[in-house]
């Protein structure tokens, strides 16, 4: 059976600039992720307080879902447990891992924190994507040492084939400090040709990813 | 559709650096969990199950030199070499996969001391993948799985079905993780830890106990048959998330009910034994008895490994999937250690003490941070 995935929308975040289905939408001027992403929030006229309690790489994640065009249409056409969400990336959270780390170092000034703790893992951005799309289905958090366009294709294509799921959220979402990259894909399974940014395959998602750099 | 089978595996924690040693304690009753003083990972006593770092060392100078490996990667080297050697799979073969479960890794690294004694990448978990890959000899990019607490089950889960796909023939799995002031001060800050060591279920828990751990599994679709064996089979496995909360588990179970559900059309699901999560914390025991009792399965036996040797985060779902694995091969359900009345809502049946009876699938759930949790079986060919 040949079954064709698609590319419904996209979207990547990387050197203050964000780019949707291959226009630019934004660009900021900040060195700091951390204003970077609040000057998207704020842009985007983004509404859920809960954003700014998260940590960057879950920021990175959310606005990168929030930002796909397609993502309020596919809430309401598929059910919360056919959506899965595949994430990668090459740090894991070691953004704020050091930031626990800070808090500890120093025994006579000693304040570890449960909400930075709970951002030490690198699904927590899965769970908070989640939270906000209502999304039940599959989940998967993969650490690479380089966007592998193959893995990633390889992966999702037997979740759909298999129906596991019946939409995907998948993407590389990657923050060390302030270098961070994101590229965010929708797909969907189609049996039209004509539908969708491109196919996801991994030739065309190294192209997007390259594009970006 | 490709059998995916277990050609071998290898349990270590304080009990012991195999799974015949693991079982062995276990089946005696012991505990792993002491109270502890380690100035490096708490400024105060605590309950854990540490592996006891002389004996590591010792083991590792037998065949390599341990001054050149962090703990985490002598761990998961000893792991995977013990159930390499039981395994007749081809490491150099392009079509075996190796896939590294954890939460954190060479954490340690980040603390001042260590700072020094490693190069700087080292604490990247594709660095320390690739480093068991060389290391091994594994021809193929190793991967990484980081999902919290589901880490162990979702890393069997995905290479169960990457067999299937006929992308991959075996697949090598360790899961590892240590005992650092960094795990230590986070569940801290959480109140998650016991006062004792863990009691899973039991009316007077009061949280967890953390333990390090590392185990391997590994899974292949050409198994060496030999009579009178039984085989054990991967069946089917599936990760969802409660979209509910990052750090407390759902209150009406949804997600691991979801998960359970989804192993079956045919429902109550058929299983005879399930290895629970029990991590002795107030929340997560009752939504497991919630999502059982939802998912029709009050009536099956259930435990938890926990009271042996603690939460081993990334190294939970490999090493309770195998003590499962050893279950159904020896006919035999271990008492829920710490276990003694019933302290969930729903009246579930959890084992108090060891039960001879003959398994045939056995049913292993988990759940984590970020509202992920996990269901997989396992059964007898």
């Amino acid at each position: 059976v040949k079954e064709n995935y698609i590319i419904s929308s996209y979207c990547s975040i990387q050197k203050n600039l964000v780019v949707v289905d291959n226009k630019s939408v934004y660009s900021g001027t900040s060195a700091d992720f951390g204003e970077f992403s609040a000057s998207i929030y704020k842009h985007f006229a983004v509404s859920y307080p809960k954003f700014h309690k998260m940590d960057n790489l879950s920021k990175l994640a959310f606005l990168s879902v929030e930002l796909l065009s397609g993502n309020k249409k596919s809430d309401q056409k598929y059910k919360g447990d056919e959506i899965g969400i595949i994430l990668m990336n090459s740090s894991s959270s070691l953004d704020t891992d050091r930031h626990h780390q800070d808090t500890i170092i120093d025994r006579s000034n000693y304040f570890p924190s449960p909400s930075v703790f709970v951002y030490t893992l690198p699904n927590v951005a899965i769970g908070e994507i989640s939270i906000r799309h209502k999304i039940f289905g599959e989940g998967n958090f993969f650490i690479m040492e380089k966007f592998n366009p193959q893995f990633m294709v390889s992966y999702i294509q037997q979740l759909f084939y298999n129906e596991i799921i019946k939409c995907c959220i998948a993407g590389w979402v990657e923050i060390d400090g302030n270098d961070y990259e994101s590229v965010v894909f929708l797909i969907e399974k189609t049996d039209r040709t004509d539908e969708g940014i491109a196919n996801f395959e991994p030739g065309t998602i190294q192209k997007i990813y390259n594009k970006m750099k | 559709v490709t059998d995916v089978f277990i050609s071998s595996d290898n349990i270590i924690t304080s009990l012991g650096f195999s799974t015949g040693e693991n079982a062995v304690n276990m089946l005696a009753d012991k505990t792993g969990i002491q109270l502890t003083e380690n100035e490096r990972i708490a400024p105060t006593p605590f309950y854990a199950s540490l592996i006891n770092s002389a004996q590591l060392f010792d083991r590792f100078s037998t065949f390599d030199d341990p001054d050149k490996f962090t703990r985490f990667e002598q761990l998961a080297i000893c792991s995977l070499k013990d159930a390499l050697s039981g395994s007749e799979i081809d490491l150099t073969d392009s079509k075996t996969l190796f896939i590294l479960s954890t939460t954190k890794g060479n954490i340690d690294l980040l603390e001042k001391e260590n700072e020094l004694k490693f190069s700087r990448e080292r604490i990247y978990l594709w660095n320390t993948a690739h480093l068991l890959q060389t290391y091994f000899k594994f021809r193929h990019e190793p991967v990484v799985i980081s999902n919290a607490c589901i880490s162990g089950v979702q890393a069997i889960i995905t290479g169960a079905r990457l067999i299937r796909a006929n992308l991959f023939k075996n697949v090598v799995i360790n899961g590892t993780d240590i005992i650092t002031e960094f795990v230590l001060s986070g569940f801290n800050s959480f109140q998650s830890l016991s006062t004792g060591p863990c009691r899973p279920f039991d009316k007077t828990r009061n949280g967890l106990s953390l333990g390090e751990g590392s185990g391997t599994i590994i899974l292949t679709s050409k198994p060496v048959m030999s009579a009178g064996t039984n085989y054990i089979l991967v069946g089917e496995g599936f990760s969802t998330n409660d979209a509910n909360h990052i750090s407390g588990p759902s209150r009406t179970g949804e997600g691991l009910f979801i998960a359970i559900n989804r192993l079956s059309k045919k429902s109550p699901l058929d299983v005879d034994y399930i290895s629970a999560h029990g991590t002795a914390t107030l929340y997560n025991d009752e939504m497991e008895s919630i999502a059982i009792t939802r998912a029709g399965l009050q009536s099956v036996p259930v435990n938890s490994f926990k009271g042996y040797w603690g939460h081993t985060l990334g190294a939970a779902g490999i090493i309770e999937s195998i003590m499962g694995i050893w279950s159904i091969n020896n006919s035999v359900i271990l008492n829920t250690k710490g276990y003694n009345i019933s302290g969930v809502t729903n009246p579930i049946f959890i084992i108090n003490k060891p039960v001879q009876k003959e398994i045939n699938t056995c049913l292993k759930i988990a759940s984590g941070f970020g509202g992920c949790n996990a269901a997989l079986i396992f059964y007898k060919k």
